[in-house]
């Protein structure tokens, strides 16, 4: 496994809080996007939400590289041996959603016939051809992995705010470091 | 004039193929694509149904002619949802306006089997001449006329209102078309 440090890099703060920005602004926008009918906005809204998308993705790439190479801190040691376990699997869980999702969207993307153009610059390669079944097949994948996120999510919220209120630890405090020095 | 013309002409027809009867278009081979632009993803559609009169004859230019009548309510997007809107009224107006036209009858060699053609196109109750290059190919015993066009939406009004909106919808629309011909000893008799 990777390095055991006593904190998180500045680095990594920044990164957990800028996917966490754009992860939740990305669900809004696909949650709105949803039943909203074809317009200009729609199409803006939609082509956001890819770029967004495929940031996170990038992004996810760093983030696993600089925890492999910076690693993370323990857990407290007195937290019982479930919730030691929980806490690695949510945030595995958490890792192989923010993969999933952005490449099931893409997936949905590429069997809708609707590539993405980064940014309206680079146009990124379709991963399938143009397929209705498969759109449908991507587009529920796509869905289900989201709801899968809001769970997992609020399991990561509620641990988060659990340890820095009852359990008083620095769980939380180290991914935000400016509660610390009240 | 046309007293002697006419009969000249068909005299003529009778030695040689047949140059004003309407050439037979093989619409399994023939097609009309278009293609557009949204937050610059390029989108690609065709029309389904469409019919091409065509008296092509590269030997006497001035004689040929050629008319397209498109049903527009036979586009094909790939996307019910997006079909539906392009036949509202901010888009074809399919409804009131069910055919797109185009017709030329003044064409140019350029050599090379490549022609010019100048037309009239209707779209949406508007016509514009436009010009445009395509090249005549000969198939085995089928000639292929093929070519682009490139049209601006806004010129026709299709996409009106918010649509309007170039940034979302480019204002760029590339029109191909593939008309394969049946040998005319098919048509003659």
């Amino acid at each position: 496994m990777s390095k055991i440090t006593d904190h998180y890099s500045r680095l990594q703060i920044s990164l957990h809080w800028l996917m966490a920005l754009m992860i939740i602004g990305g669900l809004a926008m696909g949650v709105y996007l949803q039943d909203l009918p074809l317009s200009p906005l729609k199409l803006k809204l939609i082509a956001w939400h890819k770029w967004n998308g495929i940031t996170v993705l990038l992004l996810f790439a760093v983030r696993l590289a600089v925890r492999h190479l910076q690693g993370a801190p323990a857990l407290p040691a007195n937290m019982p041996g479930w919730q030691q376990q929980a806490a690695v699997w949510g945030h595995r869980m958490l890792y192989l959603l923010m993969l999933l999702i952005p490449l099931s969207g893409w997936l949905m993307s590429s069997a809708k016939g609707f590539g993405v153009v980064y940014f309206g610059v680079l146009p990124l390669p379709d991963l399938v051809g143009k397929n209705a079944d498969l759109a449908d097949l991507f587009k529920n994948a796509h869905a289900l992995l989201n709801q899968l996120l809001l769970l997992v999510l609020a399991g990561h919220i509620g641990a988060a705010l659990k340890h820095h209120y009852l359990e008083r630890d620095d769980v939380l405090t180290r991914m935000l470091p400016f509660l610390k020095q009240r | 004039m046309n007293k002697l013309f006419f009969p000249l002409l068909f005299a003529g027809s009778l030695m040689a193929a047949p140059v004003l009867a309407a050439q037979q278009v093989d619409m399994s081979k023939s097609e009309i694509r278009f293609s557009a632009k949204q937050m610059n993803v390029a989108a690609e559609g065709r029309f389904r149904k469409f019919v091409a009169k065509v008296n092509f004859d590269p030997a006497n230019l001035a004689q040929s002619s050629v008319s397209v009548d498109v049903d527009i309510a036979s586009i094909d997007i790939g996307s019910r949802e997006n079909e539906t809107e392009l036949k509202s009224r901010a888009w074809f107006n399919a409804s009131a306006f069910p055919q797109a036209r185009f017709s030329a009858s003044q064409f140019k060699a350029k050599g090379n089997n490549q022609y010019e053609a100048s037309g009239k196109l209707s779209i949406k109750g508007i016509s514009r001449d436009i010009t445009f290059p395509f090249s005549l190919q000969q198939s085995g015993t089928q000639q292929i006329v093929s070519g682009s066009v490139p049209l601006k939406r806004l010129a026709f009004n299709v996409g009106e209102g918010a649509w309007s909106d170039t940034e979302t919808v480019a204002d760029d629309v590339t029109v191909k078309f593939r008309l394969t011909l049946q040998p005319q000893t098919a048509t003659s008799k």
